[in-house]
């Protein structure tokens, strides 16, 4: 027994000091806004935009830091829900299992219309297939349809592609497409869809196989990719996704991209979000590929 | 003098009983964090849920079963690379390659063990998976077989260095006495050397194995994360979902304490379960195998 003591007393003090060190500075910042730092987090497909803002802003206001991370829609609400950020991005509204989890850790999300964006439907450039329904993307996701030549296109299997489930995008096409925005549906993806970790996955896959069919949001998708022209019921227009048909609604799968706060925003949270407000951070919105937030951004 | 000396034993010898001490202490300390967070998932699914083939965890949907195919398909392909290759590289390194050529290899060998895994994924993606596609006229390249093939290429190193030690380590006293009865080069390996070093052989592999399957980012990548159940020799060739994917990609997304956290942390449970099946495994043959060894030679 003897012999054990000393190591044993040893590992302890080890293992004690370890926990002592500085607090982490993560609580300091999300609730200190007198503090001039501003922890941005969520989704990927806000993230590039998010980071276009942060370094225009900074340019001109030295005095603040602004930090931006992706990791998706879900990762950026469970960060505002456990108080590590500022600002949540999320390309989905918030669920109500989320709020409750908030509301039961103290936390009020408080949502921001930031800017709108289309999810484009992007098939390979040799595809024949230019053209499809709603309830046709539909059934391709949930499984119905296993074969190109079913709408249209060569005798070839589909190999569906989407984004992770902690993606906001994912939610969104679930809902609006999988689903057609009907609340009672448990429609879901079909078991055998890629689910891949980003959006340069899909890219990838889409380029170069002629059986893929994928979404993405329209300001990810580069130019030598075919967008599908979509109607919202059979016998309706087949409308391209793009900033005119976004803000007249002829486009049917358009959404807003929020930001979530804790509580209306204060202090540097609330110039900087009336800034991404203004003119000049919404011409960087239609620069890369996004659609600007309209003025009554209640719709 | 001998009084200082043995003070400064005395500190050195407790510091390095400790430090061995930790390590079972760590590896302990994991296991009941693992076990603290995911135990609640009895509590909050019921175990037919847990053992269904559908995994959706937005929806609550916690079939693991696909997650567990998806892993031990894509570890059997693996060493099913690993093993030819890494055992034929090691039998060449240490019996049949000239010294200059072993003094080049090994090194080389080493490297390639080095080699991130992240970019082996990169490399899947881009030049691998369209390749399989074309070739094998598939669907999509990003199948169980991308990822089985990059595993390999992973495991290789692995199981080469510590096979390669193993068959150096075999008396170049067997060999001779082979070569005496006039065995050939061959039938010296594979019938003398070869069943000698079977425990640091049969190590190798299990090491090789367990890096498989632990394997992150690489089948990530290249698998498609398609969580379809790996039972038919089909899915080899389909995509699938790994544990470890399904956990690096959902982790950052969840509540914490909701029951998709659980549940996260009760995958982690059984990788740890797993890995630690394969070493108890490969540890107790070693150990039998010596033993018999010893009683031989005495």
């Amino acid at each position: 027994m003897n012999r054990f003591i000393l190591p044993a007393i040893t590992i302890f003090v080890l293992l004690f000091s370890t926990s002592c060190g500085p607090k982490s500075s993560s609580e300091g910042a999300a609730s200190d806004s007198s503090a001039n730092y501003i922890e941005n987090k969520g989704s990927d497909t806000i993230v590039n935009l998010a980071l276009a803002w942060a370094e225009k802003y900074q340019a001109e206001h030295p005095e603040v830091r602004i930090s931006v991370t992706g990791g998706g829609s879900g990762t950026g609400i469970a960060s505002l829900i456990n108080k590590t950020v500022d600002i949540a991005n999320a390309s989905r509204k918030i669920k109500d299992e989320e709020l409750s989890e908030a509301k039961a850790n103290g936390v009020e999300p408080v949502e921001h219309i930031i800017a709108r964006d289309a999810i484009a439907v992007i098939v390979n450039p040799e595809n024949p297939v230019s053209q499809l329904t709603l309830k046709q993307i539909s059934d391709i996701y949930s499984g119905k349809i296993s074969n190109w030549s079913e709408v249209g296109g060569e005798d070839r299997p589909i190999v569906r592609l989407s984004r992770e489930t902690n993606s906001g995008t994912h939610v969104y096409f679930l809902e609006t497409v999988l689903r057609l925005g009907k609340k009672d549906d448990k429609t879901l993806f079909s078991m055998d869809t890629l689910l891949l970790p980003s959006s340069e996955g899909i890219i990838a896959e889409v380029r170069q196989n002629p059986n893929a069919i994928g979404y993405d949001g329209l300001g990810y998708v580069p130019k030598d990719l075919k967008m599908i022209a979509i109607a919202e019921e059979e016998g309706g227009a087949y409308v391209l996704p793009s900033i005119a048909t976004v803000n007249d609604k002829s486009y049917p799968i358009a959404r807003d991209l929020y930001m979530y706060t804790n509580g209306e925003p204060t202090g540097i949270v609330k110039t900087y979000l009336d800034w991404i407000l203004s003119s000049e951070a919404q011409q960087i919105v239609a620069d890369l590929g996004f659609v600007p937030a309209l003025p009554d951004s209640s719709s | 003098m001998e009084k200082s000396l043995n003070w400064y034993e005395f500190i050195i010898t407790r510091l390095i009983k400790a430090s061995g001490y930790s390590a079972i202490i760590f590896v302990a300390l994991i296991f009941f964090f693992l076990v603290r967070e995911g135990i609640p998932t009895f509590a909050e699914t019921s175990l037919s849920s847990l053992l269904s083939i559908r995994w959706y965890p937005i929806e609550d949907h916690f079939g693991i079963l696909p997650l567990i195919t998806g892993s031990l398909m894509v570890t059997i392909g693996a060493a099913l690379v690993a093993v030819p290759f890494g055992l034929g590289t090691a039998v060449y390194i240490s019996e049949i390659a000239p010294r200059w050529m072993r003094e080049i290899l090994k090194p080389l060998v080493e490297l390639l063990g080095g080699l991130p895994s992240v970019v082996l994924g990169f490399l899947g993606i881009l030049v691998l998976s369209p390749y399989l596609r074309v070739l094998l006229n598939l669907p999509t390249g990003l199948t169980a077989l991308t990822g089985s093939l990059l595993l390999g290429g992973i495991a290789v190193p692995t199981v080469v260095s510590v096979a390669e030690d193993a068959l150096d380590a075999v008396p170049r006293s067997y060999r001779e006495g082979a070569w005496a009865l006039g065995a050939t080069r061959w039938q010296t390996i594979w019938r003398v050397t070869f069943p000698a070093a079977r425990s640091g052989v049969l190590t190798a592999v299990m090491l090789g194995v367990g890096r498989a399957i632990g394997e992150t980012m690489t089948v990530m990548m290249v698998t498609g994360n398609a969580p379809v159940l790996a039972v038919k020799l089909g899915s080899l060739f389909s995509p699938v979902r790994t544990m470890t994917a399904t956990i690096a990609a959902e982790m950052g997304e969840v509540a914490s304490g909701s029951t998709h956290y659980h549940v996260l942390f009760f995958i982690g449970m059984v990788l740890f379960l797993i890995s630690l099946g394969v070493n108890i495994a490969a540890s107790s043959v070693v150990f039998r195998a010596k033993k018999r060894a010893e009683r031989i030679l005495s």
